[in-house]
């Protein structure tokens, strides 16, 4: 069982908006809207928050999301509340793009804690690669490789990959959340780019907001030591259509 | 005079009329800095406390805080509602089983409830919200019960400090909340929450008093 989410939000219908996105990146994920008040009116309900916690925590714990300061505070009485507090994180992200982020990685298997952080993660796609980019770079000068560390082993090299999408609809919001789901595991930091555009291929939203359609050429980049294996799940996912 | 459950229900049923009383004055006060719906909130969070203590009479004064923090929470919407209800847990924690409380045991219950309200909100003194109130009440009553005073006079001199520290949030600039949207707009008028935490500390110490009275008559 996946982890799940529970999107808190000061209106209904942001929340089922939000819950409405994320499921269709993440199909097999449990995400469940709590928004606004019983009777319609603004606000965030304690009882509907604790209700969806249960509702969305199926045995791996959920993650929840915010929109406003005051549903921060009823998301974190909600877990206090829990009978064991550790199997939900309320998450300091950006709503939308940290509920796609973590709905992708609950998607790819990912525990709870990892969920949290993929959210907490989900900045812009610039800045989260370039954040991603200087982490590498400082593991590559702490770890001591004794024997053969290679450039590759280290990560060191660069793998790169130009591919042309031939699927109908482009790197739109299913082809991109499969992209940076096929990453799910690896360690790799891999940007994909649209001409001058660059966007890092664990944000879904950066991917989607490159706009490549059929027939666009993207190059990949990956660094790290499963560069290469990321670079060719991508191209296999290419050469078949993006399971379209 | 120690405070027994029947002096902490009669303080809070004293807290929720002053609400109501001051429903408007609270919603005139938030609608210049804020959603003007702090005083509806309050007033129909303090009503189902009132509802709940009729129904449910509790047995001991931390049973009774629980009671009000849980309602709180369930009823009140907007962010008082897990401030206050963050508050009045926090503070039944900290009394544990004590049947009544003396003036140290008091300055505990506050204490804790104005760390969960920092807790909770991530604000300190000075960022124009409720803890402008809370933490010179505390101040105050840490010196009151230092000096050996009991429970009664503990509370008045925390209402007194509450009441001075919601007055100085008229000339603060919000950090915190929907008034921090305002930036130097929020400035020239009192925080709607320290206010009704002013009104609310204010309340219990006026039945402290007359439970004290009370009590002396009997």
């Amino acid at each position: 069982m996946s982890v799940g989410l529970v999107i808190v939000a000061h209106s209904g219908r942001l929340a089922e908006g939000v819950v409405e996105l994320a499921a269709q990146m993440a199909p097999e994920v449990r995400v469940v809207a709590a928004g606004g008040l019983p009777d319609g009116a603004t606000g965030t309900d304690f009882e509907m928050v604790s209700a969806a916690l249960s509702d969305a925590d199926s045995g791996s714990g959920a993650v929840l999301l915010y929109d406003l300061g005051s549903a921060q505070m009823t998301a974190e009485l909600a877990v206090e509340s829990l009978g064991d507090p550790s199997s939900a994180i309320v998450a300091e992200a950006p709503l939308v793009e940290g509920a796609v982020a973590a709905a992708v990685a609950a998607q790819g298997g990912s525990g709870l804690e990892a969920v949290a952080r993929a959210a907490t993660d989900a900045v812009s796609a610039e800045s989260t690669g370039a954040e991603q980019a200087s982490e590498a770079t400082g593991a590559e000068q702490s770890s001591a490789h004794p024997v053969g560390a290679d450039e590759e082993a280290t990560g060191t090299a660069e793998v790169r990959e130009e591919l042309v999408l031939t699927n109908e609809i482009g790197l739109h919001a299913r082809p991109a959340a499969l992209l940076t789901r096929t990453l799910t595991g690896l360690e790799a930091t891999v940007t994909v780019s649209l001409g001058d555009t660059e966007a890092d291929a664990s944000s879904v939203l950066g991917v989607m907001g490159l706009g490549a359609r059929k027939g666009d050429r993207i190059v990949l980049r990956a660094t790290g030591r499963d560069a290469r294996q990321a670079v060719q799940r991508i191209v296999d996912l290419a050469a078949r259509g993006f399971d379209e | 005079m120690p405070c027994t459950t029947q002096d902490v229900i009669a303080a809070l049923c004293a807290g929720a009329k002053t609400i109501t009383e001051h429903r408007d004055e609270l919603v005139r006060l938030d609608r210049s800095i804020g959603d003007a719906d702090h005083g509806e909130n309050m007033d129909r969070g303090f009503r189902a406390v009132v509802a709940q203590l009729d129904s449910a009479p509790p047995e001991t004064p931390a049973a009774a805080l629980k009671l009000v923090g849980t309602t709180l929470i369930s009823s009140v919407g907007g962010a008082s509602g897990p401030l206050y209800g963050t508050a009045f847990l926090r503070a039944a924690s900290a009394l544990g089983e004590t049947a009544e409380l003396d003036g140290s045991v008091l300055v505990g219950a506050l204490q804790a409830g104005m760390e969960g309200v920092e807790a909770r909100g991530k604000a300190v003194t000075g960022d124009k919200t409720m803890i402008d109130a809370l933490s010179p009440a505390v101040e105050a009553a840490k010196a009151s019960a230092e000096s050996g005073a009991g429970a009664a006079t503990v509370l008045a001199a925390a209402a007194d400090a509450a009441h001075t520290g919601a007055e100085t949030t008229e000339s603060l600039v919000a950090r915190k909340g929907r008034a921090s949207y305002l930036g130097e707009r929020s400035a020239g008028h009192v925080d709607p929450g320290a206010r009704s935490t002013a009104l609310l500390l204010a309340a219990f110490a006026e039945a402290g008093e007359a439970g004290g009275a009370a009590g002396a008559a009997r």
